[in-house]
């Protein structure tokens, strides 16, 4: 390999604890009785329900379509009946709740039909669409929809780099991978490659993963390309998107732009696996490998169905006495599990599951004492001593001037920290923060500008009222003075004809409606009125005459 | 002599014209600085504050006519903001212009509803939709919350409903750190 590499600044190197689950063959974990597959699995958003409670789906069955272009689809992972679509909990570090589909299996896990695709055939369009809605997202962590990153657009992506880097503690489920599938990973950067039209396909692999180097290599010989399989110095985050392509080209993406903007892009290993099962066996994203590992007896690399309980693989791997949690990914970037009852999702790479003897509870925090031993080991380069100051005080906006946003919330300043201080969930905290105040913002300036046409569509109606009645009374002074009898008359005479006319309309208007309960009415009722209008007459007579009381004063 | 006072009279000529020119030619329109205290204002334009909306209790804090804590939508933090903005010191909000409330959007039961359009005309952003004797609902979206509907229904049917805290909603908390006692 004559590939010169590039060193990235800062990072750590937390022990590795990979040989405990990378040793064991792939197992298929059991069909679970209820799986629960959230509809907001991916960035993005959330699928919308494409089937009712009650109905019968098959595998691989299309159950929430994707709505939207950043989106993707979600599918019945084994067949059943579909119970319920509800709130459920779900694996979130709020430990809220979010829509899900309930189906509760059958057993007997019947397939609905299914084929490969003729992709070299599809117009590209056509086939980013088929794999939206086959679900097909990023694995490596961000769950992005692959549709959307193979969409070259107005950037065209030279170089491609395959993932293959895997530099969290723990975690062996892309080493697994590898080692086993490395010739449908190819297959399915093979697809990649044909979407956009890269020429230059890098496969970056840290060194402690010896194995899956070769088996990479030796089906990189096999491809009908160039793929260049590359051991990249193990470092925690080297198998970070942002720093694999530093290590592999020197270039680093500058702050706040994609690296699809420098002519790369990055996919990992799980990603290109599912596209080579969508691509060549028309299968949707319904499984990924999961590594169940930590305090478990058989720490292990399972294929597991979307929407199976955690609990149900923690309980395959072996659980024992003295669980203190469960982390889902690693121990640097993992998120704590709300429950065990939560569904494993496409994002779920890892089970960690937790004990006080592998991960001591955290010393309480002393105060920052700016030693910056976290500046020296973020790999982003960022100030994190300076962003945890802000952050604290609520200083979002000097925050955010030290580029808060290019922080990946790796871990490495926590783990450094000597006071122990979790800095990454105060700059989680800044960035939600920052987020849900440009919402607000957004909303108070939608409600501006509604508010500022509603006042000018009031003032716009009013005057259009009158004007119309201005217009009106206009054409009627135009017919009057149009009439012959009229002209001539000065101004006063004009009007009071004008009122006497109106008045002969009025009257001759009284005439024609003529109550009509009257007619045909029997001789009493008929007697009746009339004795009422002759008293009605009487007094009308009464009243013209002057009281006596008033001529005598 | 002369000439100095010839050449000073004819500095002072171009300079008036210069100046005279510009402040038509860059004539600001509006106030610069209503603008930048209506750009802090949460735009409810609920009237709490006793100004018809948003925009003309801006343009009285600017002229010094109304306190910067007469908007309970925007909190103690929009009080903070304004007082940043205007140089003055922060002050308590003013309770007998009303207390912040949780966010919340109003509701049209719709089975009570009665189609008298008297909502429609009383929301300030237009974010009801309806016509006489038909049915009337609240666009969610665009709902300021600013109970302006509520007092002119006659058959109160409208209610306020609180945002509830979802996913998409969710916002990570400000983290508790133990901080541990140094003697």
């Amino acid at each position: 390999m004559s590939r010169e590499l590039f060193k990235f600044k800062g990072g750590v190197h937390p022990p590795e604890h990979k040989t405990e689950s990378n040793g064991r063959p792939i197992h298929a974990a059991p069909l679970p009785k209820k799986l629960v597959v959230p509809l907001r699995q991916h960035m993005g958003t959330p699928a919308k329900p494409a089937v009712n409670v009650g109905d019968r789906v098959l595998k691989g069955q299309l159950i929430g379509t994707a709505d939207g272009y950043i989106s993707a689809a979600v599918h019945a992972s084994s067949s059943g009946m579909v119970t319920a679509i509800d709130l459920q909990q779900v694996p979130h570090a709020s430990g809220l709740p979010d829509l899900c589909i309930m189906i509760e299996t059958d057993g007997r896990d019947e397939w609905i039909a299914h084929g490969p695709l003729d992709y070299q055939a599809m117009a590209p369009t056509d086939l980013r669409m088929q794999l939206r809605d086959m679900g097909i997202a990023g694995l490596g962590g961000a769950v992005f929809p692959s549709a959307v990153k193979l969409d070259p657009g107005a950037h065209i992506c030279p170089t491609l780099i395959v993932n293959g880097g895997e530099c969290e503690p723990w975690i062996t489920c892309d080493d697994v991978l590898m080692r086993h599938h490395a010739d449908e990973i190819l297959q399915g950067v093979a697809v990649m490659r044909h979407l956009l039209g890269s020429t230059e396909i890098l496969v970056g692999i840290e060194d402690n993963k010896p194995e899956a180097i070769t088996a990479m290599q030796a089906a990189a010989q096999k491809m009908d390309f160039a793929v260049e399989v590359v051991a990249v110095p193990a470092i925690y985050p080297g198998g970070g998107a942002k720093q694999l392509i530093e290590t592999l080209t020197g270039k680093q993406v500058p702050s706040g732009k994609l690296s699809t903007d420098i002519g790369i892009q990055v996919f990992n290993v799980g990603t290109a696996y599912a596209l080579a099962r969508a691509v060549h066996h028309g299968e949707p994203l319904i499984s990924r490998l999961v590594t169940v590992t930590g305090h478990v007896l058989r720490p292990q690399n399972v294929e597991v169905l979307i929407g199976t309980p955690m609990h149900m693989l923690i309980t395959l791997a072996g659980d024992r006495d003295g669980t203190t949690g469960v982390l889902m990914g690693g121990p640097m970037m993992g998120m704590p599990m709300p429950d065990m009852e939560v569904p494993v999702v496409k994002a779920t790479n890892c089970i960690l599951v937790q004990s006080n003897e592998l991960f001591p509870p955290l010393p309480k925090a002393l105060p920052c004492i700016r030693c910056t031993r976290c500046a020296d080991v973020c790999p982003a380069e960022l100030q994190p001593q300076e962003l945890f100051r802000f952050a604290k005080a609520g200083d979002f906006g000097r925050a955010q001037e030290y580029h808060l946003f290019d922080c990946i919330e790796c871990g490495c300043c926590s783990y450094v920290c000597p006071s122990h201080i979790p800095l990454v969930d105060f700059y989680r905290y800044a960035k939600s923060e920052i987020w849900a105040r440009e919402k607000d913002k957004r909303a108070a300036d939608l409600a501006r500008e509604r508010h500022e046409f509603r006042l000018f569509r009031l003032e716009r109606e009013k005057k259009e009222k009158a004007e119309k009645l201005a217009a009106k009374a206009q054409a009627k002074r135009a017919e009057i003075a149009a009439e012959p009898t009229a002209s001539g008359a000065p101004d006063a005479e004009a009007k009071k004809a004008l009122i006497a006319a109106a008045l002969a309309r009025a009257q001759a208007k009284k005439a024609e409606i003529a109550p009509k309960n009257v007619d045909h009415l029997p001789p009493d009722t008929q007697r009746e009125i009339e004795e009422i209008e002759a008293r009605r007459a009487k007094i009308r007579a009464l009243a013209r005459q002057p009281l006596e009381s008033e001529e005598k004063p | 002599m002369l000439t100095a006072i010839l050449v000073m009279v004819g500095i002072a000529v171009v300079t008036g014209l210069v100046l005279g020119w510009s402040a038509i030619r860059f004539k600001v329109e509006g106030n610069p600085l209503a603008e930048k205290i209506d750009a802090i204002l949460p735009q409810t334009q609920c009237g709490q504050c006793g100004f018809p909306g948003c925009r003309p209790y801006a343009e009285a804090i600017a002229k010094g006519e109304a306190d910067i804590n007469q908007c309970p939508p925007g909190g103690e933090e929009g009080v903070k903001k304004l007082a940043e903005l205007l140089g003055v010191e922060p002050k308590p909000l003013d309770e007998s212009h009303g207390t912040p409330k949780p966010k919340s959007v109003a509701f049209i039961d719709e089975q009570t509803c009665i189609g008298c359009t008297l909502c429609i005309q009383a929301c300030p952003v237009d974010a009801i939709a309806g016509a006489a004797k038909q049915m009337h609902t609240i666009i969610a979206a665009e709902c300021t919350g600013c109970e302006l509907c509520l007092p002119p229904c006659p058959v109160d049917c409208i209610s306020m409903v609180p945002i509830p805290e979802d996913l998409p909603h969710w916002k990570w908390k400000h983290p508790v750190v133990m901080l541990k006692k140094v003697a």
